[in-house]
This record gives structure tokens, C-alpha cells and sequence, in this order.
């Protein structure tokens, strides 16, 4: 009954929050303005250079001549051959589950046709979800036809004859870039809405003296903090619809897959942001202490997690980090429902992953909270 | 709210309170009560353990050892029920300076458990009470330092506490503003709300029940203003407090 009645204390905080926010246009615009600039800004210009690919490879011909071509595409760094299977709904597979970003399959007369002096076929399919890795396999494939050739011919075949490598793109076939972008843009905003501005809330309650006069109520520290942040929840979710529906309009990103999971995952990494949000306003001191460790937590999270350089394109060091933070899952998460159509049955690790995450994150700040209120 | 209450009943009852912050002790060895319905005045110089004193009897703040009865509760393992029957402005009481004078007191009304046309009716009472009538829709950001002290105070009495701690209210204050502060005060008292409160201004120390004195944490007198002059052999209070802060100022060397 007693936490019955303090759970309605919520509403309280949470309407006291909306007040608050309606009457300060300047978190208002940041909130609603900087999602739209940004898009603008990825969405439409960004490029970079990809190497190391993890790759599947499927060897129909199963010849010197096959492994030759393996072994020079794994040469040009641009693809890393992270395994081999047996046909092609296995590709498939590899691919939705983000395990490989491109495959290289070669046809079962691949060698025949070189000893025939034929045009040889083989096929390098790349996720195009991710337009950079796209490119790089396209670099990545005409190194491969001017080089093999130049091999081959210490084998007893024709030097000059021409290697068909076809570079196919899947899921993304205009190849655009923003359509990478756009999804991964949503993960971003929701991370610099929930930390800079939810610490930042949350802090100055600190600095001005109120958060002391609200722990001195009968409110308990869970209503406190949780009417503190369902506003910006509620905040994070406008947000969201607000960039894919322009993205949807401005840079056609289709939406491939359910939009009710879309929500529902989101709302996971939304609690796993927080997380880290309430961790920064229990560690800073000041609101500007709070805005440097929330930057400190968004530059690796944009930088980091896949959102503009692929993961796999990094240093090691930069990969572990990366796999730490949240939005590196979220983007999985996005991009595959959003591009692939994936479900729950292939984005079931990343949606732990980031449930696990939320857990330790909440409740590891929500304790360090009940301390810092001393 | 309406817990009967035997006649002299203890308002406060603290037994060897202590705090330390690492090596420094704030608040040493404190026993202390306090009567229901007493105006109880905590005095001592900056950083003799006033505040910390009041926190820990609030239940914001967990003290180091030894313990305190406020309003009927252990201030330890009772604070949820503490913190409905006390009231407390603490030394720079945060209003929302975005909300106006009637939405602060609202708030804080509200997280008090007031609702609806029981909520909005103590709140016309408290603006009437108060003389905030006409300020009642302006931000609280944009009131003098006087007019933020009796807002702050509505908020801390919106819900009737048997107790309230008034940390240091009338800091910064001009005199005709401390007068109407003063006088709210009293009227709270002789409806027999408990009053404890800091203050430094010595001619709101004289007209306290009873103060207790504090240098460095330690508690060196207690009684009523004319008791507190007489064991020093001093003839006002502040000649007391400078005493003081010269004996502080002989051991810090
Ligand atoms: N959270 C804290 N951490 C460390 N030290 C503290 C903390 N709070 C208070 N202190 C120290 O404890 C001592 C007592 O502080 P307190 O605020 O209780 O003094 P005060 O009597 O209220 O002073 P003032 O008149 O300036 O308000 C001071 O030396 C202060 O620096
Ligand atoms: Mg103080």
C-alpha cells in the first residue's frame, strides 16, 4: 500500500519535468533542431575507405584455380575470410546475422572454364545494407582481376583470359550511402538526447540545492529518478519517429522490417543510454563536469560503434571498445530491421546484449545515487 | 499528522550523534533534545556542524554513530515516516526558478501527497498566509531574496509538518523581510509546530526559547540566550560568539 501510494508521486515529478521543458526553448530546439542537422549533414556526406571484410567463402570448383583466387582476393586486406560453407541459403544466413558482410562464391566450372579459355565466373556478394563496405569490395574485386591473371599464368592455363569477378550488392541495390546513415543516425540522437541532456537535468537539480529538498520529501529515489527520466523517454521516442519519418521521405530509407520490434528494441537501448546517463550525473559535479563525461561517452559512441567507419575497419583497440558500448548493438538492430526486414530471431543477442547492459548500468547508478544525495 | 502527542513529549531526542568526513569530525558526541512546540535555536560559526547536524536529524544523512528520535522516529531505520511529519528549508533551498511561486509550492505539495481540490485549497491558504497572493503566478526566479525565502518556506509547510528545520532562513535577508519571516515563524510555533533553526544574526538568537551552541563540532552550551550569556559571564550572546571564534582561532594555531 505505502508503495502504492509513493508510486503515484511520480506523476508529480514527471508533469513538474514537462513544465520545465516547455518553459526552456533552448533544450527544446537542441532536442528537436539537432536530430534534423544532422541528418542533413550524414545523410548526405559521408565516405571512407574500407580493408578486412569478414567474408564467407563458397568454393563450388574446389581446384588449385579457386583456392589461387581465394587466396589473392584474402591478399588485397580488403576481405578476411571468416569461413567456408556449402550453399547459398547459408550465405544468406551469415549475412542476416551479421556474422560476414560479403561472400564470394565461385561457380563449380570456374577452373574449366579457364582451362577452356573462357571467361572464368565468380561473384563477390557484399552486404550493401553498409555502402562502404560495398565499395571496398568492388576496390577490392578489380585488384583481384588484374592480379589473378598474372598468377595463373605459372599455371598451365591462358594468361589473357579474362576473370568475371561481379561485384553484387545486396539490400541496399542504389548503393546510397544516406540509407546506412539514416538508421544509424537514430541510435546517435538518442544518445546525445539522453546523456547530455538528461545528466545535464539531472545535475542541476544538484547544483541549484533542489535535490535535496526532494529527498527530504517522501518521494523515494526510484520514483525520483524514474519521473525524471520518463519525460525524456517520452522525449527520445519523438525524436525517433521524427528521424525516420524524414529519412523515409528526404532519403527514401525504406522500413523493411516491424516497426512494433523497431519500438520495442528501442526502448531497450533507450534504458541502456540512461543508464549510462545517470552514471555520468552521479560521477560530475557541475553541469559543465556532467556535459564533458556525457561528450566523453558520445564521441566513441559515434566514432566507435559503426555508425560512420565500420567496425571491422578498425584498430583492435577500437573494436573492444566499441563492442562495449551499446549503440554498436543498436545499429545492428536498426540497419537490420529497418534495411534487412531481420527479426527478433537474428537480433535476439544484440536486444540481450543491451538488456544486460541497461541492468548493470541502472543499477549500478541508481545505488551510487542513494550515496551522492548524502 | 495528528499523532496524540503527550504533553512534554520530545520533539528531538539525540544521544551521542556523531559525523565524521574522512578525518574530519563535523558533528561530536551530540545529546540533545528538543521539546515539542519549542523554538530551538542551533548556533555557531561557519563550519561548526550546524547543517550537518540538522542533516543527519532529517534522515538525509546517516550519521557515523550514535543515534536520534525525531517526531517518534529513528532517524535511521524510520526515515520514510520521519520525512512525511517533518518539514526542512535547507541552507540554500532550491526553488525552480523556471516554475512560478504557485507551481513550486504545487510540486512540493504534491510529492506530500496533496491532491486535487484539497492540494489547490492549501495552496490559496498558504499564499494568503504568506502575502504571496499577488506574486502566486510569477517565476520564482525572478523574486527578491526575501520573497524566495517565504516560497521556500511555503514549500516546506505546505503539508502541515509537526516539525520544521530552517536552515540559516533569513541569510541575505533585509531586516523588514526577516521581521514578516520571523513572524510566520512564531504563528507556526503557537500552533505548535516544533521549530529548529540556525541563524547568525544574534538579534534572532535572543529571541530563541533555547539555543544550543556549537564550535567545531562540539556542543558547549545549551539552555535559554540568558542562561548561555550567564555561564560565559558575557553580556550579550555575540560577545559569546566572538569568545568563541577567538578560542577556535587559539586551537586552529
Ligand atoms: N559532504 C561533506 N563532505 C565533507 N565535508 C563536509 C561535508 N559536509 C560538511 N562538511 C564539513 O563538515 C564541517 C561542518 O560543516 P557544516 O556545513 O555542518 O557547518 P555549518 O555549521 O553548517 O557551517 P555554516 O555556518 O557555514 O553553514 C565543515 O568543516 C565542512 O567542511
Ligand atoms: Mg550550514
Amino acid at each position: 500500500m505505502i508503495t502504492w501510494i509513493r508510486g503515484l508521486l511520480l506523476w508529480p515529478m514527471v508533469r513538474k519535468e514537462f513544465i520545465q521543458l516547455r518553459r526552456d526553448p533552448g533544450t527544446l530546439v537542441m532536442i528537436l533542431g539537432i536530430p534534423a542537422m544532422q541528418l542533413l549533414l550524414f545523410g548526405f556526406a559521408v565516405r571512407t575507405e574500407v580493408h578486412h571484410l569478414p567474408t564467407v567463402v563458397l568454393d563450388q570448383s574446389r581446384t588449385p584455380e579457386s583456392r589461387l583466387l581465394i587466396e589473392t582476393i584474402v591478399q588485397t586486406q580488403n576481405f578476411d575470410i571468416v569461413g567456408t560453407v556449402s550453399d547459398r541459403a547459408a550465405i544468406e544466413h551469415e549475412i542476416t546475422i551479421g556474422h560476414a558482410r560479403a561472400a564470394v562464391i565461385i561457380s563449380p566450372d570456374f577452373a574449366r572454364s579457364l582451362k577452356r579459355g573462357e571467361t572464368a565466373d565468380a561473384q563477390v556478394l557484399v552486404d550493401a545494407a553498409n555502402p562502404l563496405a560495398s565499395s571496398a569490395a568492388i576496390s577490392g574485386a578489380a585488384l583481384v582481376t588484374t592480379v589473378l591473371p598474372g598468377k595463373l599464368a605459372d599455371h598451365p592455363v591462358d594468361a589473357r583470359m579474362p576473370i568475371d569477378l561481379r561485384v553484387r550488392p545486396w539490400y541496399n541495390p542504389g548503393g546510397e550511402s544516406s540509407m546506412f546513415v539514416v538508421p544509424g543516425l537514430v541510435a546517435v540522437m538518442l544518445t546525445i538526447t539522453m546523456l547530455v541532456v538528461m545528466s545535464g537535468a539531472i545535475v542541476k537539480e544538484r547544483e541549484v540545492g533542489t535535490l535535496e529538498q526532494l529527498v527530504v520529501t517522501p518521494i523515494s529515489k526510484a520514483s525520483l529518478l524514474l519521473g525524471k527520466v520518463i519525460p525524456f523517454v517520452i522525449i527520445a521516442y519523438i525524436q525517433m519517429t521524427n528521424v525516420l519519418v524524414l529519412g523515409y521521405v528526404v532519403f527514401h530509407v525504406p522500413i523493411r522490417g516491424s516497426l512494433l520490434l523497431l519500438y520495442a528494441l528501442s526502448g531497450l537501448f533507450i534504458l541502456a543510454v540512461l543508464g549510462m546517463g545517470l552514471l555520468v550525473a552521479t560521477f560530475a559535479k557541475s553541469q559543465a563536469s556532467a556535459q564533458q563525461l556525457a561528450f566523453g561517452f558520445t564521441m566513441p559512441s559515434i566514432l566507435l560503434s559503426g555508425f560512420i567507419f565500420p567496425l571491422e575497419a578498425m584498430p583492435r583497440v577500437a573494436q573492444y571498445i566499441g563492442h562495449i558500448l551499446p549503440i554498436t548493438y543498436y545499429l545492428d538492430i536498426v540497419r537490420g530491421i529497418l534495411l534487412k526486414g531481420s527479426g527478433i530471431d537474428v537480433l535476439w543477442q544484440p536486444a540481450l546484449y543491451l538488456a544486460g547492459f541497461s541492468i548493470v548500468t541502472l543499477s549500478i547508478s541508481v545505488r551510487r545515487f542513494a550515496k551522492t544525495v548524502e | 499528522m495528528n499523532d496524540p502527542a503527550p504533553a512534554r513529549e520530545l520533539a528531538i531526542e539525540a544521544i551521542a550523534l556523531r559525523k565524521t568526513f574522512g578525518t574530519l569530525v563535523a558533528v561530536e558526541h551530540l545529546d540533545l533534545t528538543v521539546a515539542r512546540g519549542e523554538v530551538f535555536g542551533i548556533l555557531g560559526p561557519n563550519g561548526s556542524g550546524k547543517t550537518t547536524t540538522i542533516r543527519m536529524l532529517c534522515g538525509l544523512m546517516a550519521p557515523t554513530s550514535g543515534g536520534a528520535t525525531v517526531v517518534g522516529c529513528d532517524i535511521t531505520t524510520d526515515a520514510d515516516t520521519l520525512r512525511n511529519r517533518i518539514g526542512y528549508m535547507s541552507q540554500r533551498f532550491g526553488l525552480y526558478g523556471d516554475l512560478t511561486v504557485r507551481e513550486n509550492c504545487r510540486f512540493y505539495a504534491s510529492l506530500y501527497g496533496l491532491r486535487g481540490a484539497g492540494r489547490e485549497g492549501r495552496l490559496d491558504e498558504l499564499m494568503q498566509e504568506l502575502d504571496l497572493g499577488t506574486r502566486s503566478d510569477q517565476r520564482a526566479g525572478t523574486l527578491s531574496g526575501g520573497l524566495k525565502q517565504r516560497v521556500a518556506l511555503a514549500c516546506a509547510i505546505a503539508h502541515h509538518p509537526q516539525l520544521l528545520f530552517l536552515d540559516e532562513p533569513t541569510a541575505g535577508v533585509d531586516p523588514a523581510a526577516r521581521r514578516s519571516f520571523w513572524k510566520v515563524i512564531y504563528a507556526l510555533a503557537d500552533k505548535g509546530t516544533t521549530i529548529v533553526v540556525t541563524t547568525h544574526y544574534m538579534d534572532e538568537a535572543a529571541k530563541l526559547q533555547r539555543i544550543a551552541l556549537l564550535t567545531r563540532g562540539h556542543l558547549i552550551a545549551l539552555g535559554t540566550p540568558d542562561e548561555v550569556t550567564r555561564q560565559f559571564g558575557l553580556p550579550t550572546i555575540e560577545d559569546v560568539f566572538v569568545e568563541l571564534q577567538r578560542r577556535d582561532e587559539g586551537a586552529a594555531v
